[in-house]
């Protein structure tokens, strides 16, 4: 899986005519199984109905937006960036775009990324 | 108790100024041995971003903590301090296989804030959704905004 990010820190997304969007780029952590690749990405203050997971000519885009939440009073003091997130993954052909499953726990999405059968080592029997 | 601040990645460019970018680097570097960056050697450890809002009758904390599991997150309140410890443990899913890349914070970390008024410290409710911890802590009486009518005679 070629994993660079196609999407820098920090560059908003390029809208054709719409207003420009800032998106935060999530941390995030691949690893490869025997079976496939396993993604995790950080998004706090994401649940799952805000979160979109598309995959399209070969590239792999994770979008997360935040639980609307009403501020708890007058803000004194902010390190949060509070975008939505966004970041998109160029996918190695061998994966089954097919069989891509998702789940985000406690602001944390972990996708799981199987290869395709045909690529999956195996063992032919000798006659 | 050391205060770490969150690290955000410096934007700002000065190419075209290079002898300050020099002189500005220098004074960063001394600035360093000072207040570590979260990714510094000498604060082991991450540091999650944190809120602070002023409601009427209680502050509100929040804290981006993703991945974490309830029980291990600790929070104390001593001396109008809130301190904030816990863990990210790795899951044993993560430890096979060959890493591509590997971004996100694991172990243990510590914040600690001071709150701007005295809150009573038998009132702290705390509660972890979406990665999120909020804690909210009601104001002391004393430091509780108060209405004096005035009548004018």
């Amino acid at each position: 899986m070629n994993a660079a990010p196609t999407t820098p820190a920090g560059q908003p997304a390029q809208g054709s005519g719409a207003p420009t969007v800032t998106y935060t780029t999530p941390l995030a952590n691949i690893r490869e199984t025997p079976d496939g690749y396993v993604l995790e990405a950080e998004m706090p203050g994401v649940a799952k109905d805000g979160l979109e997971v598309t995959v399209e000519n070969g590239e792999l885009a994770i979008l997360g937006r935040r639980v609307p939440a009403t501020e708890p009073g007058r803000r004194i003091y902010r390190e949060s960036r509070g975008f939505d997130y966004r970041r998109v993954f160029e996918i190695d052909p061998s994966i089954d775009a097919g069989k891509i499953s998702a789940r985000i726990d406690q602001g944390v999405l972990t996708l799981h990324l199987p290869k395709a059968e045909s690529v999956k080592p195996r063992k032919i029997a000798v006659n | 108790m050391s205060i770490i601040r969150y690290h955000v990645p410096e934007l700002t460019h000065w190419s075209s100024l290079d002898r300050l970018a020099t002189l500005r680097d220098e004074v960063n570097r001394l600035f360093d041995w000072t207040a570590p960056s979260r990714d510094s050697g000498l604060f082991s450890g991450w540091s999650p971003a944190l809120d602070v809002f002023d409601d009427k009758d209680q502050l509100v904390v929040k804290v981006e903590l993703p991945g974490l599991k309830k029980e291990d997150i600790e929070i104390s309140l001593h001396d109008g301090n809130l301190s904030l410890a816990g863990e990210r443990k790795v899951e044993s899913e993560l430890q096979e296989g060959q890493s591509f890349r590997s971004e996100r914070y694991f172990g243990k970390f510590q914040r600690s804030v001071t709150l701007p008024t005295a809150v009573d410290p038998a009132k702290v409710k705390a509660s972890y959704q979406d990665g999120i911890l909020t804690v909210e802590l009601a104001k002391a009486e004393e430091a509780k905004p108060k209405h004096i009518a005035v009548s004018v005679s």
